[in-house]
């Protein structure tokens, strides 16, 4: 990096300038809070919560119904923060849905055709999900034509993919069993299955500070793996966004890519690298489940893309990109798993999930719309 | 068609002959250039004079056909439009220059984001970008409360300003603008020009592209006019009037006698 004499008016002798600025004063807190993509998605929670409070069976609000409904919003949320990151570097990845039944196939027949080790079978299932991740990237960049359209053809390949190498491979079923027998217990098992801290959650059943059983074990026995994926990724994801080099090039990357290009950006490396996310993260899902299951299956992932798109959405992304937050994505799949799980709680039919599911991404679009204005001045 | 008397610096970009195909579309038929430090040459012409193809061939974009590009005297061909960047040829375009949504930061550091920390923990160092995004915004005298505040809320006048002092602050020896002013209103268009005056006193050269006569004549030291892609002559500030200078480039008398009909409004 190069710098010149800066430049001075001749009339303007300059000061020096303090680090904090006292005009700094004016910007309210609501104001800052405005600025924040993922504000609507906190009020969004809070809007639920209370809402379940009224109508909801008390036991949903236990730690056993907490992990009830993090689970599945967990493996959601994996998809959702990547999504969200795509969708911050202006495209989107139909394909992810399908990708969790393509990368379960392809692990299981690693682990269970090929006799491969686990760590072995994580980590070329996790390279060949970035393979395809690259290959969807480079045929939106090359081809220029919107990634909306390109993967959604994947969407389709890839599910029918999964199912005839399902039925090549096990001779007719859409389903491959046989994983738990092939799988070792060990370090990278812990990692990928079964629940975390279970030491921990002992002692607090012992200390009485936690529901348990008449045989004195804890009603939840420990945090499930993918919760802490969940989180740690979510963590990561907003580091990278709001604090590195990689963070600036994907919000400027999906704000404008000429803009970008201009500046020295290299927009079609951060992009092939979103979309290789993508990949990644339906692979990492497609993994935490097949070792759950014991078994992969064909239908696998069914609606996730859209799922994942809408929780980014709720969570404050712009469908034309360069704006939202992972934070937001976190936030929007865990609404998700509170109304769809919540629901069972409630005397409500738990069909109302969908109606929900449309009136809340209105609600969010709008929102977002909103903010956008607020946020750039425009009218 | 002379230069300017008692100007001594030699050229930092000079042009020969520049020629642009583009398949059977002649874009230029022999452009010559050239400007110095401490110069605001304005380049003017009417749409389709081929003002963006010449601009585009010194920011690197397209390669000319034929001709010679020197930079201090050096032949150079630029393979991209961060290898002129590299060079000290900066361009700043009239509207693909900012992007809204982002910061002031981020946008000024937009793909020169100076870093702190090792390696897996390495991040942009916000304390000494905002610092600097600061400094420089109060040097243009746009009044900046948040280095935060999304471009956005900037007024078109004021994003041109942080366009060229990003390009100024990280070594442009040449700044190329294109039509910076003419999207702004009146006193936008005075903040520009004030500050491209400033940015030639620094010792600096401009590119002006515009085809406002104005606002050329208020900024400009020499001017260059294009017209079917050859040049019509380059003139010095001093050996051609306003109203000379508007006919020239509409290239006939008729705008003339319509620019007295409506009062010289044109």
């Amino acid at each position: 990096m190069s710098q010149t004499q800066p430049i001075a008016p001749p009339s303007q002798p300059t000061k020096p300038i303090p680090t904090v600025d006292e005009r700094l004063r004016k910007t309210s807190l609501l104001t800052e809070a405005m600025r924040r993509p993922e504000l609507g998605a906190l009020a969004g929670l809070a809007l639920v919560i209370i809402f379940f409070l009224f109508t909801a069976n008390s036991s949903m609000f236990t730690l056993s119904g907490a992990m009830t409904i993090l689970a599945p919003a967990s493996q959601l949320g994996i998809l959702a923060i990547a999504a969200a990151l795509l969708m911050i570097g202006g495209e989107f990845d139909l394909s992810i849905g399908s990708m969790i039944a393509f990368a379960g196939l392809v692990f299981a027949a690693f682990l269970v055709d090929a006799h491969w080790p686990l760590s072995l079978a994580i980590v070329a299932t996790l390279a060949f999900a970035c393979v395809v991740g690259a290959i969807n990237g480079q045929l939106v960049i090359q081809t220029r034509l919107p990634s909306f359209i390109v993967t959604l053809a994947f969407l389709f390949i890839l599910r029918g993919l999964t199912l005839v190498g399902l039925k090549f491979a096990t001779g007719g079923s859409t389903q491959l069993r046989g994983v738990d027998e092939v799988v070792q217990d060990g370090l990278v098992k812990s990692l990928f299955s079964g629940v975390a801290f279970q030491g921990f959650f002992s002692w607090l059943a012992s200390q009485n500070l936690v529901e348990k059983f008449d045989n004195g074990l804890p009603k939840v026995s420990g945090v499930p793996v993918s919760i802490i994926w969940f989180i740690g990724f979510a963590i990561v994801a907003t580091w990278i966004l709001l604090r590195t080099r990689i963070g600036n090039w994907i919000y400027a990357a999906g704000g404008d890519a000429n803009a970008a290009r201009n500046s020295g950006v290299p927009v079609n490396r951060v992009k092939t690298g979103l979309f290789m996310l993508t990949a990644s993260a339906a692979a990492l899902v497609a993994i935490l489940t097949v070792l759950d299951a014991g078994s992969t299956d064909a239908r696998r992932g069914v609606q996730k893309e859209f799922e994942a798109i809408i929780a980014a959405v709720i969570g404050g992304c712009l469908l034309t990109g360069g704006y939202g937050s992972a934070i937001g994505a976190f936030v929007g799949a865990i609404i998700f798993g509170v109304v769809s799980i919540g629901l069972t709680y409630t005397t409500f039919d738990s069909d109302w999930f969908q109606v929900f599911l449309g009136a809340m991404l209105l609600i969010a679009v709008l929102f977002n719309n909103y903010i956008r204005r607020k946020v750039t001045g425009e009218r | 068609m002379s230069d300017t008397q008692g100007n001594e610096r030699p050229p930092i970009i000079d042009v020969r002959n520049i020629v642009k195909h583009f398949g059977p579309v002649i874009a230029l038929s022999g452009v010559s250039l050239s400007v110095r430090g401490g110069e605001v040459h304005c380049l003017l012409g009417d749409n389709g004079a081929g003002k963006s193809t010449l601009i585009k061939t010194l920011a690197g974009v397209h390669r000319p056909t034929s001709g010679q590009y020197l930079v201090d005297g050096d032949p150079v061909s630029f393979s991209s439009p961060r290898a002129a960047l590299d060079a000290g040829i900066a361009t700043v375009y009239q509207d693909l220059a900012m992007i809204p949504l982002m910061s002031i930061t981020r946008n000024f550091f937009m793909g020169r984001e100076p870093l702190v920390g090792i390696a897996p923990f390495r991040r942009i160092d916000f304390q000494s970008a905002h610092e600097v995004t600061r400094e420089e915004m109060r040097r243009i005298g746009i009044d900046v409360r948040d280095p935060h505040q999304a471009v956005g809320t900037l007024s078109g006048g004021e994003r041109q300003c942080v366009a060229i002092a990003r390009a100024v602050y990280f070594g442009a020896k040449v700044l190329i603008l294109d039509e910076p002013t003419s999207a702004l209103g009146v006193a936008q268009t005075s903040m520009v020009l004030k500050y491209i005056h400033l940015v030639r006193q620094n010792g600096l050269g401009v590119i002006f592209i515009t085809h406002n006569v104005r606002h050329a004549y208020a900024a400009g030291d020499r001017f260059t006019v294009l017209n079917r892609g050859k040049t019509l002559g380059t003139y010095a500030k001093a050996e051609i009037p306003m109203d000379d200078l508007q006919n020239l480039m509409a290239g006939g008398k008729e705008l003339q006698q319509l620019s007295g009909e409506l009062g010289g409004t044109i």
